[in-house]
């Protein structure tokens, strides 16, 4: 195709031979919804790029469009113009299918409103993502280690003695948890979270923060979050603002 | 996996879907209620012509039959006698059988079939269907069976209906002795001895016969049907329905028929021996066995050989054959050997054809018509899907977000179709075969709660209602019910499975 030819004639990109090729980057991205007539613009072309097992954190006013660039890398929309790519590999314009399978194998995705199964008990839930990536036989005769997995994760986002309950019957901090847990129980190389930390008070966010970063730290786990906190931002190696649809600032923590 | 869950669970927390079952779990019960009662009457109805009928028949073109029934029986032995089991020589005419009620002749058109019973018995089982050899039901009260179902078909009275007779031959010698003495005086009296009454009354009816030789039985023999011996009258007051016998064993009736040769009208007075029921009613109220012997010499169907034996005539052969498979095979190697100018050879499945044709016809429309009902409960099924797509979309956007695909979306909903098929299509053949076996039960139960008879004995000759399950039929019901509601959920699963992820979980 002709990814290459395109990445030649782009500033970012040249510039990341000489760096270490990003983990997973938005390429001049422009997304507008459309309202009848009318088209909405929300991102106008957004570049980002984020390395291997860095920790970024993006910041924007309300409506900025954080939400819409992070379903636009995590391939639950795609982008108008421009591009996602992976490891340099263009994305977004894969067949279903593939974009199917990365988005169950490669990214782990924290949904602002959760979005949780309410049929499902909390355990049901978190291993969603495993029942979706294995075959019902694989499923079944591996499904302890994987239940021993979920229950292992549910207990690092402190919801062990919850794992029977519906998603009706937990608070808001509490769902946010068990969608951390999701997002983090398929070992996903790269994890989308949107607002994180919107429901939890300090205690709690500070607590799902530090896991965040003991993953990030110890397995390489390459994060995306959005969050209003600054002091929760200020976790992060790297922090953007998204600001009228473009990445304003550049601020390196630490 | 996940499909599976979800399904399971989308079965357990929506009722509505449930309800929409309810309608295919309705259809299925009423498509194996109606078959079964349907196949039950149809195999009662085609046991009992084939039990009159026998399996086989030969009959001749002609009235008046062909010359030498045992030769021909014989050859019958001879091409075909691994295959049968059974055969013997009839002479069919029609006829009017008069009886007298009230001091008047009731005539009625009837089938006579004039039989030999020894080698009838062999072709059909008629022992099954005369009165005598069963017990029945009077008045309410069970009358055991006059006869043993070991005694041989014959000519003969029963002890009770012989003694009937001899009372009713004794009160007439009576009366008429005494109408006799009456006469004589008002002869002396008037010195008239012109009468035209008294010449009349040498051969009126059954009164005058007996009189000649007391309770000794005609030469004529006759089975009677019992819808003609019998007349069902429902009382319009208390809606009582009661039975007249019009004929009973050891009555005299007379038989009008035809000769053989030119038609000229014959007749003879036979006493009737036995009432029969078959549960057609087709054969119950038209059909009168008679003795053979008596039937050839009224019809002059007997030729007189030099020699000064006798060779006599039948109109038909019925065969009763070991195996019924065979009748292909024994009807061409009979075809065959009997010129079809002269003889007609059939099974009885041939001869009843139209009635049978009909009989399928009828079930087959309803059938249909049935499943249209269960087609109506899959757009039940179709509109609920919908609502349950709608109200899932959310939850559809989720799982495309954490990597299902399409088609595995669209698995649940058909999956989710399917269960709640065989979820319905299941009770409702449980809900169909517990009915049937219980149907007379339940039977029983509406008749007491409406104070009506639902399937009142008389009208259908049958005292339980018939009940055959198919479950080849079952199978293809439930079968097809399940069909319907999978294919029901086509549209709504393919729907679901082609809403974009963000879309979808843009729905809050
Ligand atoms: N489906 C849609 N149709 C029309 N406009 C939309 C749609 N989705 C989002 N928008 C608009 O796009 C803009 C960005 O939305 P987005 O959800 O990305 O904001 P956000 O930065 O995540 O805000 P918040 O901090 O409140 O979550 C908003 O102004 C919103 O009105
Ligand atoms: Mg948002």
């Amino acid at each position: 195709m002709s990814t290459t030819i395109m990445t030649s004639d782009n500033p970012l990109l040249r510039e990341s031979i000489a760096m270490p090729v990003p983990h997973v980057a938005a390429l001049a991205v422009q997304k507008a919804y459309r309202k009848g007539e009318h088209s909405v613009p929300v991102l106008h072309g957004v570049d980002i790029s984020v390395r291997k097992a860095e920790f970024l954190s993006i910041i924007g006013q309300s409506g900025s469009g954080k939400s819409t660039l992070m379903h636009l890398i995590g391939l639950l929309d795609t982008p108008d113009v421009g591009e996602v790519q992976l490891e340099g590999q263009r994305i977004d314009d894969l067949p279903v299918r593939t974009r199917d399978e990365l988005r169950n194998r490669v990214f782990g995705f924290v949904f602002q409103f959760y979005h949780l199964l309410p049929e499902l008990s909390l355990m049901e839930n978190v291993l969603t993502p495993l029942m979706i990536r294995h075959s019902i036989w694989n499923y079944w005769t591996r499904r302890r280690e994987f239940q021993d997995r979920a229950k292992a994760m549910i207990d690092r986002v402190g919801l062990g003695h919850r794992l029977t309950h519906k998603p009706s019957e937990l608070s808001g901090g509490e769902m946010q948890r068990a969608a951390i847990a999701r997002a983090l129980v398929a070992q996903p190389e790269i994890l989308l979270a949107d607002e994180p930390t919107g429901n939890l008070d300090a205690k709690t966010g500070r607590e799902i923060i530090d896991l965040m970063a003991r993953l990030n730290e110890r397995e390489q786990l390459t994060i995306i979050m959005v969050t209003h906190d600054k002091s929760i931002a200020a976790e992060a190696h790297r922090t953007v603002r998204l600001c009228e649809g473009r990445i304003e600032t550049l601020t390196d923590a630490a | 996996m996940y499909k599976m869950l979800l399904c399971q669970r989308y079965l357990r927390t929506r009722y509505i879907a449930l309800a929409s079952i309810i309608s295919v779990t309705l259809g299925v019960a009423t498509m194996i209620v109606v078959n079964s009662v349907m196949a039950g009457f149809g195999s009662e109805m085609r046991a009992r012509i084939q039990g009159i009928l026998s399996d086989i028949i030969v009959e001749t073109r002609s009235m008046n039959g062909e010359f030498d029934p045992e030769g021909h029986m014989q050859r019958i032995r001879e091409l075909v006698g691994k295959y049968i089991s059974g055969v013997t020589a009839t002479v069919e005419v029609h006829a009017i059988l008069s009886y007298k009620s009230l001091g008047d002749y009731v005539p009625h058109p009837v089938n006579l079939v004039a039989i030999v019973p020894e080698s009838k018995a062999e072709v059909g089982p008629l022992i099954d269907y005369l009165q005598s050899y069963h017990s029945q039901i009077e008045n309410g009260r069970e009358v055991p069976a006059e006869r043993s179902r070991t005694e041989p078909l014959g000519w003969e009275l029963t002890p009770a209906a012989m003694a009937r007779r001899q009372e009713k031959a004794e009160y007439y010698r009576q009366t008429e002795k005494l109408r006799h003495q009456m006469r004589a005086q008002r002869e002396k009296e008037e010195g008239n001895s012109s009468d035209p009454f008294a010449e009349t009354s040498g051969e009126d009816g059954a009164a005058a016969e007996s009189d000649e030789a007391p309770g000794q039985l005609q030469k004529g023999r006759l089975y009677v049907g019992v819808g003609l011996a019998t007349y069902l009258s429902v009382d319009p007051e208390t809606k009582e329905s009661k039975t007249y016998n019009m004929i009973r064993p050891g009555d005299d009736v007379r038989i009008t028929t035809y000769s053989a040769g030119t038609p000229a009208p014959k007749y003879f007075v036979a006493t009737v021996v036995d009432t029969f029921k078959t549960g057609m009613s087709e054969y119950d109220s038209n059909l009168v066995y008679c003795n053979l012997e008596q039937l050839q010499e009224v019809r002059g169907m007997i030729r007189h050989n030099e020699d000064g034996t006798e060779t006599r005539a039948f109109t038909s052969l019925q065969i009763k054959l070991k195996d019924y498979k065979d009748a292909p095979k024994v009807i061409e190697i009979l075809r065959a050997n009997f010129s079809a100018e002269n003889f007609n050879v059939n099974t009885w499945e041939q001869r009843q054809g139209p009635l049978l044709a009909a009989v399928d016809v009828e079930s087959s429309i309803l059938n249909i018509l049935l499943f249209l009902i269960i087609t109506v409960a899959g757009f039940g099924i179709l509109a609920i899907f919908f609502m349950i797509v709608v109200e899932k979309t959310r939850d559809i956007g989720i799982l495309k977000a954490l990597g299902a695909s399409s088609s595995g979306v669209m698995s649940i909903f058909l999956t989710y179709g399917l269960l709640l098929g065989m979820v319905g299509a299941g009770a409702g053949v449980g809900v169909g075969l517990l009915f049937v076996y219980y149907i007379n039960q339940i039977e029983k139960f509406i008749t007491f709660a409406t104070g009506r008879e639902v399937f009142p004995e008389k009208i259908y000759y049958f005292k339980d209602i018939p009940t055959h399950v198919d479950p080849f039929t079952v199978c293809w019901v439930a079968f097809g019910a399940v069909m319907i509601a999978v294919l029901a959920s086509v549209l709504p699963a393919r729907r679901a499975a082609h809403l974009r992820p963000v879309q979808a979980l843009r729905y809050e």
